[in-house]
């Protein structure tokens, strides 16, 4: 089936780009993806991608810190061994939550960030020793790729995407 | 050019009026004589009773003296443990009581009579302890405030470690002594609700104005926009100022006594009033120093401003001369305004506990009125957008205006913490003292403020959204506004009117004038001037400020990509 089919459009200007999505988008043409050596802003937004939920999930581990250490130092401090050390209050967690703030605020701070991270390599699909999805070296460098699926509509979109500003066009067949 | 609206106007008048009225009334309701004074301890010890047997633990030695007096203090060696409040051990001690360690309960500790009433009242309750022997090293007693955080503060609150001298042989002066302290503190009532009210609107005022500065030092593009709403917020200073002068004019001639240290004899070896601690700082804490300092804050504040705002005007010609000029000016300024700034929290407000002293003091000081500047810049920023006056501000100035006012939320909270936990933790008594006060008395302020300056506004504008929809932003200002308004009221009250303080008359008139002075003076200056900044070079970066992650409502997103 001709599905497989994509086309290249490469561009060498982030402005021309946004323009050429937009007018893509405007055309009711899907685009599969966007390859671009550094962020072009507002680009997102061109390609009506929905916004990220990550922050959420940041604040919610960041809940999931605190929690932590509050049990940590709860259970440790207070419930199984309060000792009196150097006078503080161990007799009720509150009372010598003072000295606790820096550990509730450090782990917030460390499950907020870190598992952030961990989530965004997981949802973007990136390890070590995985395989570069690189249509073409040059897009890592100064020039911006636009795919879009061929749908029995070749020489259409390829007229289309002429008008854009492209610097080369190209089908390919993807595996 | 925008209309100062009569509606706005007759408001500001009208706040001005009826704050000016409460605060005469308030000031002719203080009792005038001790006697009075001493019925209205009686009515409060009637009816506060059994409140206080309760906080200090069901004492049997408090059930006949009903109220804190200096004599109970002197008398009573009381200690509490943990949360049972058991046995207390009275005994009378004399001066070498600090050979007297703890007891062989690790729960009883036996205080000596070192304990003095609060903080650092000169009004003469400190007779008695003043002569002799300050360099005892009272550290030894007891110093741990763990029923503090319990809300159970022990008779610590009241120990006064400067005085380590047990003198109050003489009890039957304490009631005397004790009514006459509290009714010193009546009477600093009404200025002291004065004066907080003066120095929250005077502290924003200034802060707005070092913000509007700093803006101009980093040579920031987004803000152009909003640079005649802060000068225009600015033009309190001098008004606010002007009241301030005559603050201080009434204060050095003694009409208040809000300074402990500015007392009659405090100086004099040998006086009644003696004190020798605040004497060691006598090159610092002085009157005539203290005035000229506090003159010289306020002529450079109104006077950068006075030139800024003219040079800024003038630059509406769009004068690159005048721009760097301005440049200058500004970086001038916020030097001197850190130094000032500083300066002045040591005098204005430190200096009410003259005993006490902090090193960060003058950073949390700036952080409490900086957080409150911004957010007086953005509501009145809303309230010009809302009424069409400032057509280039858009959703992108708003949340920046909101990402200032989250951080520096945070940053006031990092501040009063790291002061917080380094006396809670190291828990040296003389600084102790402090925080002890503040926890017996105030604590429902003192926590409270917590919660409004720093849980409300994190949960409410970390959401990125939130930070541009009008509605959100107000609530969420007015919990800063009235969360840092409490925070100087606990930094001033404690010091001046201690256990006799409340939120009456006084201190919501006075409030009101200085916010029907604020409308006035802030609207009556943005009717003078272009509302837009039209010379700034940057004029255009600020116009098309665009954060596009944001959703913009209700505005044209067409300015740019």
């Amino acid at each position: 089936m001709s599905t497989n089919k994509v086309i290249h459009a490469l561009y060498n200007d982030d402005d021309i780009l946004m323009d050429a999505v937009k007018k893509v988008k405007g055309e009711h043409h899907h685009i599969e993806e966007v390859y671009t050596p550094f962020p072009v802003h507002g680009l997102d937004k061109a390609l009506g991608l929905a916004p990220t939920r990550l922050a959420i999930t940041a604040f919610l581990y960041g809940i999931t810190g605190t929690s932590i250490a509050i049990w940590l130092t709860w259970y440790t401090m207070i419930a199984d061994w309060p000792q009196d050390i150097g006078g503080k209050p161990s007799f009720t967690w509150y009372e010598n939550m003072p000295a606790f703030v820096p550990i509730l605020f450090e782990l917030t701070v460390f499950f907020a960030a870190h598992l952030m991270v961990i989530t965004f390599y997981m949802r973007s699909r990136i390890w070590p020793f995985k395989e570069a999805e690189n249509p073409d070296p040059r897009t890592t460098d100064d020039h911006f790729l636009m795919e879009i699926p061929v749908h029995d509509n070749e020489e259409d979109l390829k007229a289309l995407l002429e008008t854009t500003g492209a610097v080369e066009i190209k089908v390919v067949d993807k595996h | 050019m925008y209309q100062f609206s009569g509606k706005l106007k007759m408001l500001a008048i009208i706040l001005m009026a009826v704050g000016l009225l409460g605060t005469v009334i308030s000031f002719m309701n203080t009792p005038g004589s001790l006697e009075e004074a001493k019925e209205i301890l009686a009515a409060q010890e009637a009816s506060h009773h059994g409140g206080h047997g309760a906080s200090h633990g069901g004492d049997t030695h408090h059930a006949d003296a009903g109220h804190k007096t200096e004599e109970e203090h002197s008398t009573e060696h009381k200690e509490e443990s943990k949360d049972t409040h058991t046995a207390t051990e009275h005994k009378e001690e004399t001066h070498s009581t600090e050979t007297v360690k703890d007891s062989v309960h690790h729960e009883t500790e036996v205080k000596k009579d070192s304990i003095v009433d609060t903080v650092n009242h000169s009004d003469s309750t400190h007779v008695a302890h003043a002569e002799g022997t300050h360099e005892t090293p009272d550290h030894t007693e007891d110093t741990r405030l763990t029923d503090s955080l319990n809300g159970h503060v022990t008779e610590k609150a009241h120990a006064n470690p400067t005085h380590g001298e047990g003198a109050h042989t003489d009890a039957g002066h304490h009631g005397d002594h004790h009514a006459e302290h509290a009714f010193h503190q009546m009477q600093n009532r009404p200025w002291s609700a004065v004066y907080v009210s003066l120095l929250f609107f005077l502290g924003i005022t200034l802060l707005v104005f070092a913000f509007y500065a700093a803006q101009r030092v980093a040579q920031a593009g987004w803000s152009v926009a909003l640079f005649r709403v802060m000068e225009a917020i600015t033009a309190n200073i001098h008004y606010v100022s002007v009241a301030m002068l005559l603050f201080i004019i009434l204060t050095v001639m003694h009409y208040n006594h809000l300074f402990p240290w500015m007392a009659e004899g405090t100086f004099e070896l040998g006086h009644e009033n003696y004190d020798p601690i605040v004497d060691g700082k006598k090159w610092f804490m002085n009157v005539p120093g203290w005035v000229m300092r506090s003159i010289f804050y306020l002529l450079v504040w109104n006077g950068f401003r006075f030139i800024i705002r003219k040079k800024s005007i003038e630059q509406d010609n769009g004068d690159l001369k005048l721009h760097k000029n301005l440049y200058n000016l500004s970086v001038g300024f916020v030097v001197l305004f850190m130094i000032t700034e500083s300066m002045m929290s040591w005098d204005w407000i430190m200096g009410i506990d003259p005993h006490w002293f902090s090193t960060l003091f003058g950073w949390y000081v700036l952080a409490t009125f900086l957080v409150s500047a911004l957010t007086v810049i953005c509501l009145v920023t809303l309230y010009l957008r809302a009424k069409g006056h400032l057509p280039m501000v858009n959703d992108s100035h708003i949340h920046d205006l909101a990402k200032f006012m989250f951080g520096f939320s945070v940053f006031w909270t990092y501040l009063w913490f790291a002061q917080f936990m380094l006396i809670w933790y190291a828990d040296m008594p003389e600084e102790t003292v402090y925080y002890a006060l503040r926890f017996k008395e105030y604590i429902v302020p003192f926590i409270g403020m917590l919660a409004l300056n720093f849980i409300f506004p994190i949960l409410l504008l970390i959401n990125s959204d939130f930070k541009t929809v009008p509605w959100i932003l107000v609530i969420g200002g007015l919990f800063i506004l009235v969360g840092h308004y409490v925070d100087l009221f606990v930094m001033i009250m404690p010091g001046t009117v201690g256990g006799q303080w409340g939120f009456g008359i006084g201190e919501i008139s006075a409030f009101l004038f200085f916010l029907g002075l604020f409308i006035f003076a802030t609207f009556t200056a943005f009717s003078k001037a272009n509302p837009v900044a039209k010379g700034n070079p940057f004029l255009h970066e600020s116009e098309t400020h665009h954060y596009y992650i944001i959703e913009h409502r209700g505005e044209d997103n067409n300015a740019h990509h």
